[in-house]
């Protein structure tokens, strides 16, 4: 009988790092359905190509490092890998999206030290290098097909964002998106961006499983809302309101699944809350006076810097301290 | 009903397998190994020499300095070896004393005292000389915590027993409330408090109601969430009070003397019975061996002999276990069968490891909202590991209590436990002691 004398404690959670990524790809699932269906068979292509490139540069990455003896795949590479597929524009050509996957998972996340030691989400730092590399191919939309694995004829027209429309011509030119569209997600855009609600649900689950700061979307989402209501107030015509705010662009796919990645967010819930207002309030800031029309992917990763920062000057107070 | 608790904490797998299971007195062992260390604070010395006839009951150890306690025979026969062995429990070689067993017990009793008459400093010192120490673990000798350096005026007694597995304090409530109610008289009177509370886990509803019926008006029985580590000291008072024992400081800073339920078991038997302390309830537990139960066993008797005699052996066709003294969220694992029970052990868990691949933290934060002591377990670990031990104390290194509620959530199983002991002890020689 060998006695075995490995540090306590001597019971463990049977949760897990790849646990945890399956269901943050399940998650992702609702977004991935309504992605085929307003934007056709090729959406569905690119989120495969995204996942299966990641899994692949990453065994590569440690084939490279000679670590691939101990390496167990463990999924995250296959979110990073989705997440970006779902952040490009139908109109991306599929190559690049692979470049965007390669910078991510091997400069973004391993030339860092790998998972958990990376300052920026990946797949934010993918997308913008992909948007200073190939501004044209990652800023032409098509209209949604809305049609369940859809094929867009070879002389589509391009279309321009609600975020665009608001920018160049105003809100009451924005008015013409319905809520109601904006909410299912028929509109031009990332990939994964337009359906609200099918993101909720994905998110829901997060909450209900117990994977995901809370914090961080709840105080991004809320300063966005504070923050175009007071601009909303000066000029309505020029600002657009918050609930448009909210529902166009990539917040809610930031909020909810960029900004709340684990290793690129803070660890207490005062961090996170900060965290979360300093997205919103970037955010703001770069659309209303960015020349872009969309800030939220750089937002993040600005605050992603910060986080170090961050969770230093957020400590709680210790047990038993009068002061933290 | 809402039931009290602290903040933090995790729900391991209660595995109370013995809950319904008697106490049962076992056999009388062949062969007793007692440890001259067995307590917090210095090893006592040996006062017995090879060859030597003892009684049961007979010390044969006695205390070194003010924080150090008695040791005493727990069975009758011949001292066969005085000499240092290795104990798991400290991680270095102890003095301890070897006795083969001659004949049933012929008792050498402590000094009779009418606990009723007699005097605070008269029943202190039959508690000294019964040897007696904290029962649930920290084995910190019971008449130095008796002699508070500041005034206590409550007493809390702890029945959370929140370590998954054990049973032995939940049983010792069940069939010994009467004798553990006339320890906590005594103990009041030692202490000279007025008010006393029990906390008892959710999972032990039938030791709350019935000692809820049985002490009406003397005893406050407080119903706790049952939540890892609810038996901490720390967190005990802080689920029954609302108060926190200040960072480096003791429960009688805030006026608050805790006690485990067996050790006012004890404290009974020492005055009353006029036995010391050489016997203990443990729980024998674990999927790894054939029979469990609760168990009265000497003190000094080897786990081998537990194990096959009261467990009837390991469990056929497992090659690699884990036998640890106590649970298995803070049980200390031993290299050795031959290692005997000490006075703390209020269990032994024989189990199976579980697979545990460490990676990298992917800063879930899971162990930031398990943390009872409200530290950063993962920015402790980081920093132990990179020996920046001043950072470590900074953010609250001599803090953790070593629950394991980090480990224990941490789904990269990174081994805050493992890493933070080490830095302490690192740290702490550093230091030289100074604070
Ligand atoms: S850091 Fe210490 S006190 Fe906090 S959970 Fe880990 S072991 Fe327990
Ligand atoms: S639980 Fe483990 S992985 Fe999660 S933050 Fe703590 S150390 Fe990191």
């Amino acid at each position: 009988m060998k006695l075995l004398t490995t540090s306590a404690p001597h019971v463990r959670t049977q949760d897990s790092t790849r646990k945890i990524m399956i269901d943050v790809l399940i998650a992702l699932i609702p977004a991935v359905i309504a992605s085929t269906y307003f934007f056709g068979l090729y959406a569905l292509i690119l989120a495969i190509i995204g996942v299966v490139s990641a899994e692949l540069v990453e065994l590569f990455i440690m084939r490279v490092l000679k670590k691939d003896k101990e390496f167990v795949p463990n999924g995250s590479a296959a979110v990073t890998g989705l997440l970006l597929a779902l952040n490009v524009s139908v109109a991306t050509p599929w190559w690049v999206l692979l470049i965007g996957v390669f910078f991510a998972i091997a400069i973004v996340k391993h030339v860092f030290g790998g998972l958990g030691q990376n300052t920026f989400n990946p797949a934010l730092a993918g997308r913008v290098f992909l948007l200073v590399s190939f501004p044209s191919a990652m800023t032409t939309w098509y209209s949604p097909i809305n049609k369940f694995f859809g094929v867009y004829p070879a002389d589509i027209q391009t279309t321009a964002t609600p975020l665009a429309v608001l920018k160049l011509q105003g809100f009451e030119s924005a008015k013409s998106f319905s809520y109601i569209d904006l909410f299912f997600g028929n509109r031009g855009g990332s990939l994964g961006e337009t359906s609200i609600i099918l993101l909720l649900l994905g998110f829901s689950y997060l909450v209900v499983r117990g994977r995901i700061k809370v914090m961080v979307p709840a105080s991004y989402i809320g300063s966005v809302l504070l923050f175009s209501w007071i601009f909303y107030m000066v000029d309505p015509s020029k600002y657009g309101s918050p609930l448009f705010h909210v529902l166009t662009g990539g917040l809610m796919l930031g909020a909810l699944f960029m900004a709340t990645d684990m290793v690129t967010s803070p660890m207490t819930i005062k961090g996170q809350a900060i965290f979360g207002v300093g997205c919103g309030l970037l955010t703001m800031v770069i659309r209303y006076f960015g020349g872009y029309p969309e800030g939220v992917s750089l937002s993040i990763i600005i605050m992603n810097a910060l986080v170090p920062l961050i969770d230093r000057y957020t400590q709680p107070r210790i047990f038993g301290r009068r002061v933290a | 009903m809402t039931l009290l608790s602290f903040k933090g904490g995790v729900h391991p797998p209660e595995k109370k397998l013995t809950k319904n299971a008697e106490i049962k007195t076992a056999p009388l062992p062949q062969k007793v190994v007692v440890f001259m260390l067995q307590h917090a604070g210095a090893p006592a010395k040996p006062i017995v020499q090879v060859g030597q006839q003892v009684k049961t009951g007979q010390v044969i150890g006695e205390p070194q300095g003010t924080i150090s306690a008695y040791v005493h025979s727990p069975i009758t026969g011949t001292v066969t070896s005085v000499s240092k062995i290795n104990s798991p429990v400290h991680g270095m070689a102890v003095e301890a004393i070897t006795i083969e067993r001659s004949s049933d017990d012929d008792w050498e009793l402590l000094p009779a005292v009418d606990y009723e008459r007699a005097s605070r400093e008269e029943l202190l010192d039959v508690v000294k000389k019964a040897g007696i120490v904290g029962l649930g673990g920290a084995m910190f000798p019971t008449h130095v915590k008796f002699a508070p350096p500041k005034p206590v005026d409550t007493l809390i007694i702890n029945g959370a027993e929140c370590e998954p597995y054990l049973t032995i304090d939940h049983r010792v409530m069940l069939e010994r409330s009467d004798e553990i109610l006339l320890g906590i008289e005594i103990t009041k009177k030692i202490l000279g408090v007025k008010s006393v509370y029990i906390g008892i886990e959710y999972n032990k509803k039938d030791a709350i109601d019935l000692l809820e019926k049985k002490w009406a008006g003397k005893v406050q029985v407080v119903p706790l969430r049952t939540k890892y580590p609810q038996g901490a000291e720390k967190q005990l008072i802080n689920a029954i009070t609302g108060k926190e024992v200040p960072s480096g400081g003791l429960p009688s800073d805030i006026g608050i003397v805790v006690q485990n339920v067996s050790t006012m078991l004890a404290i009974k038997q020492a005055i009353v019975d006029r036995k010391p302390l050489i016997e203990r309830g443990m729980t024998l537990s674990g999927e790894c061996v054939k029979e469990n139960g609760n168990w009265w066993v000497r003190i000094g008797t080897p786990i081998s002999w537990i194990i096959e005699n009261l467990g009837k052996g390991f469990v056929e066709g497992i090659e690699e276990v884990k036998v640890l003294m106590g649970g298995p969220m803070m049980g200390i694992p031993v290299s050795s069968l031959d290692t005997p029970l000490l006075k703390g052990n209020n269990g032994i868990t024989v189990i199976q490891e579980q697979e545990r691949i460490s990676t990298n933290c992917i800063r879930c934060s899971y162990c930031v909202f398990a943390c009872p002591m409200n530290l950063q377990p993962y920015l402790l670990d980081l920093l132990s590991r990179k020996k920046r031990y001043d950072e470590a104390a900074a953010i609250g290194l001599l803090d953790c209590i070593e629950c394991g509620s980090c480990s224990y959530s941490c789904p990269a199983n990174v081994e805050h436990v493992k890493s933070i002991k080490l830095a302490k002890k690192v740290y702490k020689a550093l230091r030289g002691g100074k604070k």
